[in-house]
C-alpha cells in the first residue's frame, strides 16, 4: 500500500511544479501543496502552519527533514526557500511547541558525542531564555573547522574539512613542488606538497581556509615529508570522510594572532610564546579523538537479504541494478512507514520523530541510514 | 590517543620475527631480457650470456647458475672465458674491459668482478684507435690481445690490465710484407678476426676487414704466411690440426685457405657461396668441425639468399650430403659448438650446436639423426606467448605431479634425450623442499606448466585451450615440418611465438585443485574451462553453456570483442587436462575473478558486470548476480579494449623513445642516412619528453562515487563453510568483492554426495556489505574459531590440514586496496582494522596467506597476510590481529609491470616478472628459501678435465632426474615430522588406506610422506592467481 503511494508522489513531482508537503504536528497530518519556483515568504508560511494545524494562538518552530534525513529549522526566507527547493519529492515539515523545542535534534546527526553534552548544557541556558529568530551555530551543519590554533606554530593551519553530509565535492588538487626550509646551514629547497587549484563551488574553496599555492604538510596527523604525490593523494582520498590537513598558508596574512583576546580561542590554549618553529610531535591533533574519527568514519553499510523472505517485499530483495536506488526507496520506504506507525499509535511525544531521523543515518550517496555507529554498538541491521 | 600508540615493542615478538621473517631475492628464472652476448669455456663446461642491461649469467649443470652486474649498465658486447681458469672478460659498448673470477667463499661459489679497464691510446688520437673489436685471450693465460678499429693489436697483461706497449702490433708492422698494389687498396682496416694457432701458441691470425689475414708469429715478431682474400672478411675460424684455416665474407661465401710452409701467399681451396648463386647475406660466423669419419661438419650463421631470405635468422649445418638451415624467430646472437674437449684429441667430433638468440636459448644434437633439438633444463623462454597471468601451487601431492610429467613427456617426445651438454660445476643447494608448480597463462591460449621447486625453472607441460574453438588460425603448428625439397632447406627451431592468433583466446585467470586434479581457467572474452586431468587421450564434446550476467539490464550496447566461437563436434585432446565444461560470460568481457571448490564440484566466476556459479558435476548454471551500476556506461560499452589500446600506445611510445636512445648509443650504427633520422627522432623525443615533465603533474582529490566506473568489477571469489546465516548451523557460502568496495555473501545449498545428481544446487544472496570507503576489494578470508583461515577445499578430506574449528566465531576478513578489517560472523560487525592507505598512502595490489616456519625451532608455525603495494613494497601482516610485522622494499614503484605479475606461494616465497621473459624469485621466509649454490673448481677440473666431465655429467643429470622426481632425501625434521604424521595416521587404517590411494596411486614411498608436512597455506581468494 505504502508502495504504490509512494510511486504516484514520485509520478508527480515529475509531472507539476507543485510541492507537496505533509505536516505533523504531535500526531496529526495536514497536507498541502506549494508552489517550487514561488513558495512566498516564510511569514506567509508560518500564518498559513498556525492556519492548517489550528494552532494559531500558538509559539512554535517548524522544521522540516532534509534529503539526508536530519531535521533543520524553518524560520527565515532563505531557509524556507532551502526547504521547498530542495523537497524531494515530498517536503516534510514538523511543528513544535516553541517551549517544547529540543534543539539538540536540530542539525546534523554527524556532530560528535562529546559537543552533544556541551549542546545540552547551553540549552538549559536558552530555554530559559526568550528564543531569537536567528539560526543557531547548531543549526547547521559543519562543513569546516579550524582546530589545533593553540598547538601549532601560528605559521600553519590544521583544517577539518567534513565530507560527511554535504554534496559538494572536497574540489581540490595538489602537486609537487619545493619550499624553503630554514635549517640549521640556511636556506634550504625541499620537496613539498602544494595545493595547485580550488575547483569552484567546491568544499575547499567555499570554507576559505585553504588556498592555492598552500603548503600540505600533514594528513590526518601524517606527515608527508618524504611521501610522493601519489601517495598523498591516496591518503586524502582514504581519510576524504573526515579530512584533517595542516598546512601553510601561502597568504601568511590572515594568520591567527595568539595575543589577542579573541573569545574564540580555546580556553586550554598552553602559552603561545613556547617556540612552534616546528610542528609539534606529528601525530598530536588535540582536538581531533581517535573515538570520534571511529565512529565518524566507516560505518559500513550491511544488508541483510533473503534470510526472511516471507517478510520482504519482493520489489526489496534487492534485484539486480542499482544499490543506492534501492536504498533510496527502501530509505524513503522506512521513513513512511514509521512516520506512518508513529501516527497510528496515537500521539507520541515528537522526541519520537526525531528518533527516527537521528537513528537514520546521512550520507548522500547512499542515503541509506543506519545508526550511526550502530553496527558496533547495537548490531541494529535494517532487514529490508 | 591508542591509535596512534608505536606497535608493540615487545622483545619476544622481535625475536621471534627475525626467526620467521626474512627477505632474499633469490634467483632469476627464465631467459635474459635482451641478451647481447654469449660466451663458453670447454675448460669449465660453464656458458655465459651478457645482456643490453650490464647483466652476465653464467650458466653450467643444472642449479649451478652465478650471476653478475656491470655497474655501468651498459650493453655487453663480448664474453671471452680465460683459457684453464675460472675468469672471464667482458666487453662493454663503452670500450671497458672487466675481468670477473669464480672465487670459493664457504664452500660455494661466487661470481665478483676484480678489475676494470679502458684502453687509452697515446695523447690526441682517435678514439677509433683504441676502439676494440676483438678480444682473443691467449693461452697463455697471461695476456690478452686487443684487436681496435685502427687495425692495431694491442697487448695487455692479465690481471693487472698493464699494457705492454713493446708488444702492440701495428697495421703498419703486418702490412711490410703485403705486395705493394694490396697495400694500396686497404688501408685503415679494422681487425676483424683473432684466432691463436691451435697447436702453436705462437702464432696468432689476423683478419683485417677488408679482406687480408695475416698469420704473425709472436716469438718473432712478424708476420708468416698472408693470405690476400678479395671479399670484406666476417670471421674467421682455425681448423683442429691448424693446417687449414677458413674465412667467412659479407657477400655470403666462405673460403678454405691452406696453412703451408711452401706457399706463404697461397689461393684458397676453395670459395664457396652455399646458398648462391644469387646475391647473398654474410656469412657472420663460421666452424670447420672435423670428424673420424672425415665429413666435416661445416656450421656457419647467416648466407642466406638476399632477396627471398634475407630476413631469416638462421644457421645452417652441413655433414656430407646433410644440410639443414636452422630457422629461428628471433635474431641470432651468438652460437657455439661443443665438441670434444680434449685438446689432443685428433678430431672435434663436435656433439651439440648451442645457439642464442635474441628470445631463446637453443641446443641442437649434433650426434642423433635429424639433429633434433635439446630440451634446455633452465633459460626457458617464459614468454613463448606473452604471459598474462600466473598461479602458484605449492607442494603438489607426488600422484598429480607424476601424472602431470607423463602427460608433458607426451609433448616432448620431439626433443632429443641427450644429456644436457652445459654441464659445469656442481649444484651443492639441498634438494627443494617440496614440489611445486608455478602455471603461467598466455595471450595464445596456453597454460604452461613449470617445475618451480628449485633452481631451475623446466618446463613440465603445456595446456592449449585453443581447440576447444573455432579460431581463423592455421592448424600449422608442426615446427618441425621439413620440407623435403625446399632450397634453402630451412627447418624452424625454437617455440619463441610472440604471435597471437586471436588476442581473444588470452588466459587471465587459473585455479588448480592439486588434490582433485581440476582446473578451471577463464580468458580475455569471458570464457571459463573447467577441465579434469585424464592419463588417456580422448575425444568428447565440451559442454557449452552461456552465463547472461546482464540479466534484466536493458538498452545497453557491448562494443568490445565479440565471444569465441565453440566448436559444437567432439574433440580429440591428448593426455592431459581435458576441458569437459565451457561456460560463456555474456558480454563476453575479460574474466576477473575465479575459484573453483573441487569438493563442492562449483565453479565462480566474475567479470565487470557481476558473477556466477556453475555446478560442473550436474553441468548447470546455480545462478548469475549482476554488480553493474547503471551508470557505469564504460563497462556497458565494453571499454576494457578501449583503455587497454590507450595504454598500449603509450607503451609503445615510450617504448619509441627507449629505442632511439639506444640505438643513438650503438657502437656502430649502419648507414649515415638512418642514424640521422635516429637522432632526430630522439630529439624530438626528448624534446616531448621535457615538455611533459615541465607541465605541472596534478592530482584531483575527489572521495570515491558510487558513480565512478568499473564499481562493479568483480575482484575477487572466495567459497567458505562458515556461519552466514546464524551461530549454530554452517554452510556452504559464495563471497564476491567489487572494485565499487562492495561485498556479496550467498548462501549455497549443496545435496549430499549421494543426491548429488539428483539435487539442485541451490544459492540464496544472504548479505550484502558496502564499505564505506569504497576502495577495490581485492581479498576475502574466513578465519575459524582458532582465528585460523579455513583450509582449502579437499585439503581436510585428505588429512593434509587440522579440520577448521566449526566451534568458536568465525571472522570474515576483508581485504581492500586501502584498508584490512576483520568482522564478526555470522552478524556481520567490525571487529578490527588496519588502515593502510590513510596511514602510508600505499594500497594493496596483491594479497596472501603464508604459512612461516622459525628457522630456530620446526615446532613453530604462523599464518601471516603477505601483501604487496603499489610501491612495491612486500608488508607481513598477522593474522588475526593485523599488526604489521615487517616491510621490504621489493619491486620499484615505477616497475607496474613487475607489481601486477607478482604471485606469492604458500610458504612465503614468490615471483614477479622483471621482464617479459624472466621471474625473479623472492623469499620472505627464514625457513624456505631456493636459491643457487653450487661450486666450480678449477684444480678438479684442471686435474684430469674430460674424465672429471664424464662422471660429472652423469652424477648431475642422476641428481637432476632425482630431483624432478620426489623431493629426495629428507631432511632430519622432516623425517620426524614425517614419523609424527605416521603416527597420526597409522590409528586410523581406513584413512591411512584412502590417502595411499589417492595420493601415491597405491605406491607408498618416503618422498610423499614429506609432502604432507605442514599444509595450512590457503591463497586469499581461493580462485586463480592474478
Amino acid at each position: 500500500m505504502n508502495r504504490s503511494f509512494n510511486k504516484s508522489q514520485t509520478l508527480r513531482y515529475f509531472d507539476c511544479s507543485a510541492v507537496e508537503v505533509k505536516s505533523k504536528f504531535g500526531a496529526e497530518f495536514r497536507r498541502f501543496s506549494l508552489d517550487r519556483y514561488k513558495p512566498g515568504k516564510f511569514e506567509d508560511f508560518y500564518k498559513l502552519i498556525l492556519h492548517i494545524h489550528h494552532i494559531s494562538s500558538m509559539e512554535v518552530m517548524i522544521g522540516y527533514a532534509d534529503v539526508h534525513g536530519d531535521l533543520l529549522p524553518i524560520n527565515n526566507d532563505d531557509n524556507f526557500l532551502k526547504a521547498v527547493s530542495s523537497a524531494n519529492p515530498l517536503l516534510r515539515v514538523f511543528i513544535q511547541r516553541q517551549d517544547e523545542v529540543d534543539y539538540s535534534n536540530f542539525g546534523t546527526n554527524t556532530l560528535t558525542r562529546k559537543k552533544k553534552a556541551l549542546v545540552t548544557l547551553r540549552n538549559d541556558k536558552i530555554r530559559r531564555r526568550p528564543h531569537i529568530n536567528i539560526s543557531m551555530p547548531h543549526d547547521f551543519r559543519p562543513v569546516s573547522s579550524i582546530i589545533d590554533v593553540d598547538i601549532l606554530p601560528e605559521t600553519h593551519r590544521r583544517v577539518r574539512l567534513y565530507r560527511h553530509g554535504c554534496e559538494k565535492p572536497l574540489g581540490f588538487y595538489i602537486r609537487d613542488g619545493t619550499s624553503m626550509r630554514i635549517t640549521p646551514h640556511g636556506l634550504d629547497k625541499v620537496p613539498g606538497i602544494f595545493i595547485s587549484r580550488m575547483v569552484p563551488g567546491g568544499l575547499a574553496e567555499s570554507t576559505g581556509l585553504l588556498a592555492v599555492n598552500d603548503e600540505v604538510l600533514e594528513v590526518n596527523g601524517i606527515e608527508v615529508a618524504g611521501k610522493t604525490l601519489d601517495q598523498v593523494t591516496d591518503m586524502m582520498i582514504a581519510n576524504s570522510h573526515n579530512l584533517i590537513i595542516t598546512v601553510k598558508p601561502a597568504n601568511q596574512r590572515n594568520n591567527y594572532i595568539r595575543s589577542s583576546r579573541m573569545s574564540g580561542s580555546s580556553g586550554q590554549s598552553t602559552d603561545s610564546t613556547a617556540s612552534h618553529h616546528s610542528l609539534p610531535s606529528s601525530h598530536v591533533l588535540q582536538n581531533f579523538h581517535p573515538d570520534e574519527m571511529e565512529s565518524d568514519d566507516e560505518a559500513d553499510i550491511v544488508i541483510e537479504g533473503g534470510l526472511d523472505q516471507q517478510h520482504v517485499p519482493r520489489s526489496h530483495s534487492l534485484p539486480s541494478g542499482s544499490l543506492s536506488r534501492i536504498n533510496g526507496s527502501s530509505l524513503s520506504h522506512r521513513l513512511q512507514r514509521d512516520l506512518v506507525l508513529s501516527s497510528d499509535s496515537g500521539r507520541e511525544s515528537n522526541g519520537n520523530i526525531h528518533k527516527i531521523l537521528s537513528s537514520l543515518k546521512t550520507d548522500p550517496r547512499h542515503s541509506l541510514v543506519i545508526p550511526r555507529g550502530g553496527i558496533e554498538e547495537d548490531g541494529t541491521v535494517i532487514t529490508l | 590517543m591508542r591509535r596512534f600508540l608505536r606497535p608493540g615493542h615487545d622483545p619476544v615478538r622481535e625475536r621471534l620475527k627475525r626467526d620467521l621473517f626474512q627477505f632474499n631475492k633469490t634467483v632469476e628464472h627464465g631467459f635474459p631480457h635482451q641478451p647481447s652476448a654469449l660466451g663458453y669455456s670447454p675448460f669449465l663446461h660453464l656458458m655465459a650470456i651478457g645482456t643490453r642491461s650490464g647483466a652476465i649469467k653464467l650458466y653450467g649443470a643444472p642449479g649451478v647458475e652465478f650471476m653478475g652486474l656491470h655497474e655501468e649498465n651498459n650493453t655487453v658486447m663480448q664474453i671471452h672465458f680465460i683459457p684453464g681458469q675460472c675468469q672471464l672478460v667482458t666487453l662493454l659498448d663503452d670500450n671497458s674491459l672487466h675481468l670477473w673470477s669464480l672465487k670459493q667463499r664457504s664452500g660455494a661459489s661466487e661470481l665478483l668482478e676484480e678489475q676494470r679497464f679502458t684502453l687509452r691510446g697515446p695523447p690526441g688520437s682517435p678514439p677509433s684507435a683504441t676502439q676494440i673489436t676483438v678480444v682473443l685471450p691467449h693461452s697463455s693465460r697471461e695476456v690478452l690481445y686487443l684487436g681496435t678499429e685502427s687495425g692495431s693489436i694491442f697487448v695487455v697483461e692479465l690481471p693487472s690490465f698493464r699494457v705492454l706497449e713493446d708488444r702492440t702490433i701495428t697495421s703498419e708492422a703486418v702490412l711490410q710484407r703485403v705486395p705493394e698494389e694490396y697495400r694500396n687498396r686497404r688501408s685503415f682496416e679494422l681487425i676483424e678476426a683473432l684466432q691463436e694457432h691451435p697447436r702453436n701458441p705462437d702464432q696468432i691470425l689476423i683478419g683485417y676487414s677488408r679482406g687480408l689475414i695475416a698469420l704473425w708469429d709472436l716469438h718473432n715478431n712478424r708476420v708468416s704466411h698472408h693470405f690476400l682474400g678479395n671479399q670484406q672478411l666476417e670471421n674467421l675460424f682455425w681448423q683442429k690440426d691448424g693446417r687449414q684455416i677458413i674465412s667467412c665474407h659479407y657477400d655470403g661465401s666462405y673460403a678454405q685457405w691452406p696453412v703451408s710452409n711452401e706457399n706463404r701467399q697461397p689461393e684458397p681451396l676453395e670459395s664457396k657461396v652455399p646458398y648462391g648463386p644469387f646475391p647473398c647475406k654474410a656469412i657472420s660466423k663460421i666452424y670447420w668441425q672435423t670428424t673420424k669419419n672425415g665429413l666435416p661438419y661445416i656450421i656457419f650463421q647467416g648466407g642466406m639468399p638476399r632477396a627471398s631470405y634475407g630476413d631469416r635468422h638462421s644457421i645452417s649445418v652441413i655433414h656430407g650430403s646433410q644440410q639443414t638451415a636452422f630457422d629461428f624467430t628471433s635474431r641470432v646472437i651468438d652460437f657455439f659448438v661443443i665438441c670434444n674437449a680434449d685438446a689432443t684429441a685428433e678430431y672435434d667430433d663436435p656433439s651439440a650446436m648451442v645457439v642464442l638468440a635474441e628470445e631463446e636459448l637453443v641446443v641442437i644434437d649434433l650426434k642423433s639423426a635429424g639433429w633434433p633439438a635439446v630440451h634446455p633444463p633452465y633459460l626457458a623462454s617464459l614468454h613463448c606467448s606473452a604471459i598474462t597471468c600466473s598461479h602458484h601451487v605449492s607442494n603438489i601431492p607426488l600422484k598429480l605431479w607424476e601424472r602431470v610429467i607423463s602427460a608433458g613427456s607426451k609433448q616432448n617426445s620431439h626433443y632429443s634425450n641427450m644429456a644436457w651438454p652445459i654441464d659445469g660445476g656442481t649444484n651443492l643447494a639441498p634438494d627443494p623442499p617440496q614440489r611445486d608448480l608455478l602455471l603461467t597463462g598466455h595471450e595464445d591460449g596456453t597454460v604452461r606448466f613449470w617445475d618451480a621447486s628449485g633452481v631451475c625453472l623446466r618446463l613440465l607441460y603445456k595446456l592449449s585451450t585453443v581447440r576447444v574453438f573455432l579460431t581463423d588460425a592455421d592448424p600449422n603448428d608442426n615446427m618441425n615440418a621439413l620440407g623435403e625439397d625446399e632450397w634453402p632447406p630451412l627447418r624452424k627451431v625454437g617455440s619463441f611465438d610472440p604471435y597471437s592468433d586471436d588476442p581473444r583466446l588470452g588466459i587471465q585467470k587459473i585455479y588448480l585443485c592439486k588434490y582433485s586434479g581440476y582446473l578451471t581457467v577463464a580468458g580475455t572474452a569471458g570464457q571459463v574451462l573447467v577441465m579434469e586431468l585424464n592419463d588417456e587421450e580422448s575425444e568428447h564434446v565440451v559442454n557449452h553453456s552461456e552465463a547472461d550476467l546482464l540479466q534484466d539490464q536493458e538498452g545497453y550496447k557491448w562494443k568490445g570483442h565479440e565471444r569465441l566461437k565453440a566448436r559444437d563436434e567432439p574433440v580429440r585432446f591428448e593426455p592431459g587436462f581435458q576441458p569437459f565444461v565451457l561456460i560463456q560470460c555474456q558480454p563476453p568481457a575479460v574474466v576477473t575473478s575465479l575459484a573453483l571448490h573441487s569438493e563442492w564440484k562449483l565453479v565462480a566466476f566474475g567479470t565487470s558486470h557481476g558473477f556466477g556459479l556453475f555446478d560442473h558435476q550436474q553441468k548447470r548454471l546455480v545462478f548469475v548476480k549482476c554488480t553493474l551500476h547503471p551508470s557505469d556506461q564504460l563497462a556497458l560499452e565494453g571499454p576494457l579494449s578501449r583503455v587497454k589500446s590507450l595504454k598500449k600506445s603509450l607503451r609503445q611510445s615510450f617504448r619509441r623513445m627507449r629505442r632511439s636512445r639506444v640505438s643513438s648509443r650503438k657502437r656502430r650504427a649502419g648507414g649515415g642516412n638512418t642514424t640521422e633520422v635516429q637522432e632526430a627522432n630522439s630529439r624530438f623525443d626528448q624534446v616531448a619528453l621535457q615538455e611533459m615533465e615541465l607541465a605541472p603533474i596534478q592530482r584531483k582529490i575527489e572521495a570515491r562515487s558510487a558513480e565512478d566506473s568499473f564499481t562493479g568489477f568483480v575482484r575477487t571469489l572466495y567459497f567458505a563453510d562458515t556461519f552466514l546465516r546464524d551461530s549454530t548451523r554452517h554452510c556452504p557460502s559464495l563471497w564476491a568483492g567489487t572494485n565499487g568496495g562492495t561485498v556479496y555473501a550467498f548462501c549455497l545449498r549443496v545435496p549430499p554426495a549421494e543426491r548429488r545428481m539428483d539435487e539442485l544446487v541451490r544459492a540464496e544472496q544472504a548479505k550484502e556489505i558496502q564499505l564505506m570507503h569504497r576502495a577495490p576489494i581485492v581479498g576475502i578470508l574466513v578465519l575459524d574459531g582458532r582465528g585460523t583461515p579455513l583450509p582449502e577445499p579437499l585439503e581436510v578430506a585428505h588429512d593434509l590440514s587440522k579440520s577448521p574449528d566449526m566451534q568458536g566465531s568465525h571472522q570474515l576478513l576483508v581485504v581492500s586496496e586501502e584498508q584490512f578489517k576483520v568482522f564478526t560472523l555470522p552478524k556481520v560487525s567490525s571487529k578490527l582494522k588496519l588502515k593502510l592507505t590513510a596511514l602510508e598512502g600505499c594500497r594493496v595490489r596483491k594479497v596472501t596467506v603464508a604459512n612461516f616456519g622459525s628457522c630456530k625451532t620446526n615446532e613453530y608455525s604462523e599464518n601471516d597476510l603477505a601483501i604487496l603495494t603499489n610501491l612495491g613494497d612486500v608488508q607481513i601482516i598477522s593474522l588475526p590481529f593485523l599488526k604489521l610485522q615487517i616491510r621490504y622494499p621489493c619491486i620499484r614503484k615505477e616497475d607496474v609491470s613487475g607489481i601486477a605479475s607478482c604471485v606469492f606461494t604458500k610458504y612465503g616465497q614468490g615471483f614477479y616478472l622483471i621482464s617479459p621473459s624472466e621471474f625473479e624469485r623472492f623469499s620472505l621466509s627464514t625457513k624456505w628459501l631456493v636459491e643457487p649454490r653450487c661450486v666450480v673448481d678449477t684444480s678438479e677440473v684442471a686435474g684430469n678435465n674430460y674424465l672429471h666431465n664424464k662422471s660429472g655429467m652423469e652424477k648431475t643429470t642422476r641428481k637432476f632426474r632425482d630431483s624432478a622426481r620426489s623431493s629426495g632425501e629428507p631432511g632430519e625434521d622432516e623425517r620426524k615430522s614425517a614419523r609424527l604424521m605416521e603416527h597420526a595416521l597409522l590409528n586410523d587404517e581406513k584413512v591411512l588406506k584412502e590417502i595411499q590411494s589417492t595420493l601415491e596411486g597405491g605406491r607408498g614411498s618416503y618422498g610423499e610422506r614429506n609432502s604432507r608436512r605442514i599444509h595450512v597455506g590457503h591463497g586469499l581468494s581461493n580462485g586463480g592467481a592474478e
